[in-house]
């Protein structure tokens, strides 16, 4: 199968040339093949939300090479990686953010906004999205009117919003007790099975992370342990 | 690209914190009102005004003595409002006389149509019975009522014989019958009235009722409204004077008023030459019409500069506001960015929403300033003529205050880390 997101020797160093310069990532080495269902594990401070923010385009590593879908990010300008962010990435974030004051639908829209696509076109997505997630009759709500469980589904049928090649998704059930917290597990495994979506979930719990098809587990920066989840 | 999409969202995020958003457009609704408001009332009163003084004649020109001035740009424009301060009285020698008339017609024959004289007695009070009113009293001869055309109610004008034989007669505007007598035109006319003139108690007897006509011509001139006209050698009994303190010309239709009242103050001139404290000055009702105009637009431009200032703060208002709005949302920010959003899509946003805001206030202001605009003029009595043209720019100045002071705050929610701030608590 094709890999899809491709890290060799990653490193990303705080504070270069301070006299408190900090390397939080030291060489990190990934492979990640399309339709993969792929979780990071690792205790707060492990470097795992700084590997996120790195695969999610947000951060530049200091060191190293990165392929998304065959794209090298280095040379990539600002400009160029919203643009791959927009259209390869879909993120599920912890706290879900939500615009505020936004309805579910324009809150679905807004990747498809900056991605150019058609008013109309944009709509009749993320109506289809929505029931997707089993948000259909929640269109027109507002974030503030929705449950955690419901804002995190609403979330998700954004971060589908473009079609991205990996879905990106940071603690999505952090917030959410453990029933709701299910039913968006269900959901990233319905996106795995039916869609063939892949999907890189980090989280710091390994009941969560033995669901999926991989464990890779993160400690001080390197990886330290790659194991076959319950999924495979 | 996205234009709907971004005033779609600057009116849902103005919509959201409505007291808010108006209390910043405050200081723009401010300014673009006193702009508006002013232009209304000043393009009102120079129309009028204007317009009036020609239905007045502007081939009327009038000469008056007045106090030598050091300055002699000031002695060029010929008109000066307010209070002159003289230095010295005015004596019976600096005073125009028959022989000077006798001259200027005899002069410029050709151009001259008549000459009016006029000799201000003073105002004073007259009372009957509850009612009372302060009278303007005012000496003419007979050539007085051909530069000043008055439409007659009742009675008659001055006779002949009345001018020159310093009868105490007089005529009195519709006004001084409506406030003091409050008995028909007709029937006022015989009547007699009398009033305090400095030590003098003295009596007239009404013989004829003109139409006084409101207008903004008459109070920039501080006419009252209460007017008499006695005949001028009445007044000029009373003022013990033979001479003429102004005089009006009537040029002949056709002359350029402009050049033959230079042409007058040059030939009075010489024979005021010696006179160290007066001198003539003479100039035409379409001289009067542009120095109106010209005070007119000096009140423009100095309010103009007092709103710019409203407007520059009420700017530093938005500016403030959109600065916090940006620092309030910076969880939005950076999910915008992770979504895709460029820099250039999150400055957008944000300036369109700082321009929405001050279009609003433009807008506002607009109403509130021609409203405001046409209720002065209308109190002023001139007609109301809301100036276009200051319309469309006021609410172009808006957007561009939008743009201005929208950037900065834009331009810092645009740079914003995107890590840094989906973290933002």
């Amino acid at each position: 199968m094709k890999t899809i997101l491709q890290l060799r020797g990653i490193i990303k160093r705080f504070y270069i040339g301070e006299p408190n310069e900090l390397q939080i990532l030291n060489g990190i080495d990934l492979d990640v093949r399309e339709g993969e269902f792929v979780a990071i594990v690792g205790a707060s401070g492990s470097g795992k939300t700084t590997l996120m923010n790195v695969i999610g385009l947000l951060d530049r590593p200091t060191e190293g090479e990165y392929l998304i879908d065959g794209v090298d990010v280095a040379a990539a300008s600002d400009r160029e990686l919203s643009y791959i962010r927009n259209q390869k990435i879909g993120f599920v974030f912890q706290t879900y953010n939500l615009v505020a004051k936004t309805t579910a639908l324009k809150n679905v829209e807004l990747p498809m906004l900056y991605g150019g696509v058609p008013a109309r076109e944009r709509t009749r997505r993320a109506k289809a999205l929505l029931d997707l997630v089993e948000m259909g009759d929640r269109v027109k709500h507002l974030p503030e009117e929705l449950s955690g469980g419901q804002k995190q589904r609403v979330a998700i049928a954004r971060a589908m919003a473009n079609d991205p090649a990996i879905i990106l998704a940071d603690e999505p059930t952090g917030a959410l007790d453990s029933k709701t917290g299910r039913t968006v597990m269900d959901l990233f495994h319905r996106l795995n099975k039916e869609q063939g979506k892949t999907i890189v979930l980090i989280t710091h719990s390994e009941e969560l992370a033995r669901e999926t098809d991989r464990i890779i587990t993160i400690k001080d920066g390197s990886i330290t342990g790659e194991r076959a989840g319950d999924a495979r | 690209m996205m234009v709907m999409e971004n005033l779609r969202m600057a009116i849902a995020s103005l919509k959201a914190n409505k007291s808010r958003a108006l209390l910043t457009m405050l200081g723009i609704i401010i300014g673009i009102a006193a702009v508006i408001a002013i232009m209304t009332v000043g393009n009102s009163v120079t129309n009028t005004v204007s317009s009036s003084m020609q239905s007045m004649g502007v081939n009327n020109i009038n000469v008056m003595i007045q106090s030598r001035k050091n300055e002699p740009e000031e002695r060029e424009s010929g008109i000066v409002f307010g209070a002159v301060e003289h230095s010295k009285e005015m004596t019976e020698r600096d005073y125009l006389t028959d022989e000077m008339i006798a001259g200027l017609l005899e002069e410029f024959s050709d151009e001259i149509e008549a000459i009016s004289a006029s000799e201000a007695v003073g105002s004073c009070e007259v009372k009957n019975g509850s009612a009372s009113a302060n009278v303007t009293v005012t000496g003419v001869s007979q050539g007085y009522f051909a530069a000043n055309e008055k439409t007659m109610l009742a009675g008659r004008l001055l006779s002949a014989e009345e001018a020159t034989g310093a009868r105490n007669a007089a005529v009195v505007s519709s006004e001084f019958v409506d406030d003091l007598l409050e008995v028909s035109y007709e029937e006022a006319v015989g009547r007699s009235f009398s009033c305090r003139l400095g030590e003098q108690q003295v009596q007239y007897t009404i013989v004829g009722v003109y139409e006084q006509v409101d207008s903004a011509t008459a109070m920039m001139m501080g006419l009252v409204g209460t007017e008499c006209y006695i005949p001028l050698t009445t007044a000029q009994q009373f003022n013990h004077t033979e001479n003429y303190q102004n005089l009006a010309v009537v040029g002949k239709v056709g002359v350029d008023a402009d050049a033959l009242a230079r042409k007058i103050e040059t030939y009075l001139d010489g024979h005021y030459r010696s006179n160290r404290y007066f001198e003539v000055s003479a100039f035409s009702m379409s001289a009067m019409v542009t120095a109106m105009a010209d005070m007119m637009d000096t009140i423009v431009t100095a309010i103009s500069v007092i709103a710019g200032i409203a407007l520059l703060v009420g700017g530093i208002g938005v500016m403030n506001i959109m600065l916090v709005s940006v620092t309030e949302r910076t969880r939005e920010i950076g999910t915008r960015k992770a979504l895709g959003a460029t820099n250039e899509s999150i400055r957008m946003q944000f300036i369109v929403e700082a321009m929405i805001m001050c279009l609003l206030g433009g807008i506002i202001g607009v109403i509130l300033g021609v409203a405001g605009g046409i209720l002065a003029s209308n109190l002023m009595g001139a007609a109301a003529a809301p100036s276009v043209g200051s319309i469309v720019i006021s609410l172009l100045f808006s957007l561009a205050i939008g743009v201005f002071f929208g950037y900065y705050p834009a331009n810092k929610a645009a740079k914003m880390n995107p890590i840094d701030a989906l973290r933002y608590e």
